[in-house]
């Protein structure tokens, strides 16, 4: 399965622990906000984007099935 | 390439006779599939900018609602929230019916009871006269005030403000077609769509393609505004040369430094470039901009293209629904550094480039992107004029470095 | 000497139990509040929170199958989950009772969290701020150990560490 981090950017408060928790994966903007690296998670840092996600204290980071397709 | 009637605007009257007189009655029954498959034959893509294939959108909202057992929720979206951009007001006021034919359309195309079309103020007396003409349809029709802002013409934006009358995007995931604000899967469908639409069903897609460009077909209707002799909105084929587009407002008046394109959050383009492009995707593509909503917005060589820019920025960063951090600060942070560079008070192009990239493709909606897009493409076009400015002069226009 | 047993682990793990609950609660509201020392990551204060949280149920198990299981005075089983169904010291115990069971709650919900989503997680969170005084009265009034200095001092301190944070979250307001 090909998961990708999404943010929910309205649910989002810049309180930058997913990029404290998974640097590889998620760097901060200059206001604080996540910036997701990549399209797709690699396999090996699966676990820890999993757990990154329930760590978010809003939930606006979800780790999702990966679907590459056009429709609105 | 022949270019057939451009029908779109009609003549000044708007009673139901005069429109069923004109285009003649919608058919007396219409094959679902059928028409479905000469929407998707004619390839009519969304008129709202982001033109997206009409006959794949409504498809899958039908499909969804089949798939749901939900009625659907079919919207005419005639916000138009921008402010340079006139023609859906100009549609809407002058074949308010071709609209309604189009919306009945969409609603039996997806299964639909009713339709709601959102038309922006100045527009709304005559949607709402032509509705009431039709009352008693096939299709319940009605007509509610779309909100104020650029952004509430954002499709998730205008959904949301149907379904809880609040006028900000809700972002995707979920896809609008799958289950939108109003928990039912949703077409949101620009009003000029719903006009081809509506010609379409009456006409069959060989008529909708003998305008246009096989890859574009069809015509579109666009806003000519700026440094030109008789600015409106006219109906053109897709894929006219630029240069005759502006000879459909009578040329310009005055020499031409650059011209907008699409919208607010279109692009510049090199005026001279420009001219001899035609006016579609294809054509635009390596200019990096595109027919979006229609606008063509000529600025004069006297102008300095980027205070204008500046105004545009500030405009965008104000317009923002205020929901999404990266918008909220970003595009923030972004204008007040445009301002600084047109004001020739210094302000660092770099800085300004990083945070175009940090903010490009973030937020709910595209708002952000569109603000990216518009603001490189003055960084391109107006690129002569940044050594100027960062010396604190202006050669175009003297005046606006204070 | 055995049959004291019971009475002595009560006392003692519902001691603990405030101090790590009066905790749980300080550090809540730090994760949302609070930056933290410089080179304390933010994501600890929210892990040491939850953690801290789950050791309380540990203590709060404990503290009920002993305080039940003790010989000498009459609670009853129904008492651990039924606030006021116990004979003894009917209002003491179940305001405990009560405390326990909306901790119960916030402890489901935060478990679901993810299946719930924010906004009824949050909901239910917001019942924490009951379940600390609950327990705290429970504490004066349950037991007999507040005549004993330290007791006296270790709960009045809890006391005046979690009205500090209740109150500097109160300040900062519902915004955001």
């Amino acid at each position: 399965m090909t998961a990708r981090l999404r943010v929910d950017y309205i649910t989002c408060g810049g309180r930058g622990i997913c990029a404290e928790l998974l640097p590889e994966l998620i760097s901060g903007d200059d206001w604080g906000f996540p910036i997701v690296t990549g399209e797709s998670v690699p396999p090996r840092l699966l676990g820890d984007a999993r757990v990154t996600a329930r760590a978010c204290p809003l939930l606006a980071l979800r780790l999702e099935p990966h679907t590459p397709s056009g429709t609105p | 390439m022949i270019v057939r009637e451009l029908v779109l605007l009609g003549d000044g009257r708007t009673d139901l006779a005069t429109h069923l007189a004109r285009y003649g009655p919608l058919p007396a029954t219409i094959d679902r599939a059928a028409l479905l498959r000469d929407v998707d034959g004619a390839g009519l893509t969304g008129r709202g900018g982001a033109a997206y294939p009409a006959a794949r959108k409504i498809a899958a909202v039908a499909r969804n609602a089949a798939r749901t057992r939900r009625d659907p929720l079919v919207i005419g979206n005639g916000t138009e929230g921008e402010p340079a951009i006139d023609k859906d007001k100009t549609l809407m006021t002058r074949s308010p019916h071709l609209v309604l034919d189009g919306a009945q359309i969409a609603a039996l195309l997806t299964g639909a009871p009713a339709a709601v079309i959102v038309v922006h103020p100045r527009a709304l007396g005559a949607m709402k006269h032509a509705a009431a003409e039709r009352a008693g349809g096939p299709v319940r029709l009605s007509v509610r005030r779309a909100a104020d802002g650029f952004v509430a013409g954002e499709a998730t934006a205008t959904a949301c403000w149907v379904a809880r009358g609040a006028s900000t995007p809700t972002g995707t995931p979920p896809r609008l077609s799958e289950h939108g604000p109003a928990g039912v899967p949703t077409l949101v469908q620009n009003v000029e769509t719903l006009a081809h639409l509506a010609l379409i069903a009456r006409y069959g897609p060989a008529w909708f393609r003998s305008a246009g460009t096989p890859s574009e077909p069809g015509s579109m209707l666009v806003t000519i505004t700026g440094a030109v002799r008789a600015p409106g909105v006219r109906e053109i084929g897709i894929g006219m040369p630029v240069r005759h587009v502006l000879e459909q407002a009578d040329g310009p008046s005055a020499p031409l430094r650059a011209l907008l394109l699409g919208g607010y959050s279109g692009a510049w383009a090199n005026a001279a470039e420009a001219m001899g492009l035609p006016l579609s995707a294809a054509g635009l593509a390596d200019l990096g901009a595109a027919p979006g909503a229609g606008l063509v917005a000529a600025l004069p060589a006297d102008a300095c293209g980027l205070q204008e820019t500046a105004r545009l920025a500030r405009y965008l960063a104000r317009q923002s629904a205020g929901q999404c951090g990266p918008c909220v600060f970003g595009l923030d942070a972004i204008a007040t550094e445009v301002s600084r560079i047109a004001d020739g008070r210094g302000g660092g192009i770099a800085l300004l480039t990083r945070w175009l990239g940090q903010v490009d493709g973030r937020g709910a909606c595209s708002h952000t992107s569109g603000a990216a897009r518009l603001i490189r493409s003055a960084l391109r076009v107006f690129g002569d004029d940044l050594a100027d400015h960062a010396a604190g002069r202006c050669a175009v226009s003297p005046g606006v470095i204070r | 000497m055995s049959t004291q047993v019971p009475w002595f682990v009560s006392r003692g793990s519902g001691l603990a139990l405030l101090a790590a609950f009066s905790m749980v609660q300080v550090l809540g509201v730090a994760a949302r509040l609070g930056d933290g020392p410089r080179r304390w990551p933010r994501s600890v204060t929210g892990e040491l929170h939850r953690t801290l949280a789950l050791f309380c149920v540990a203590f709060l198990v404990l503290h009920v199958a002993t305080a039940i299981a003790d010989p000498y005075v009459t609670i009853g089983w129904a008492a651990a989950a039924i606030p006021f169904a116990s004979p003894y010291r009917t209002a003491a115990i179940g305001l405990g009772t009560l405390a326990a069971d909306l901790g119960g709650a916030v402890l489901i919900t935060s478990l679901l969290r993810q299946r719930l989503g924010y906004r009824a997680w949050r909901a239910v969170h917001w019942l924490s701020v009951l379940a600390w005084p609950a327990a705290f009265v429970h504490s004066l009034t349950a037991g007999n150990d507040m005549s004993i200095w330290w007791v006296a001092l270790i709960t009045w301190g809890c006391a005046v560490i979690v009205a500090t944070a209740l109150g500097a979250r109160a300040l900062a307001g519902v915004a955001r």
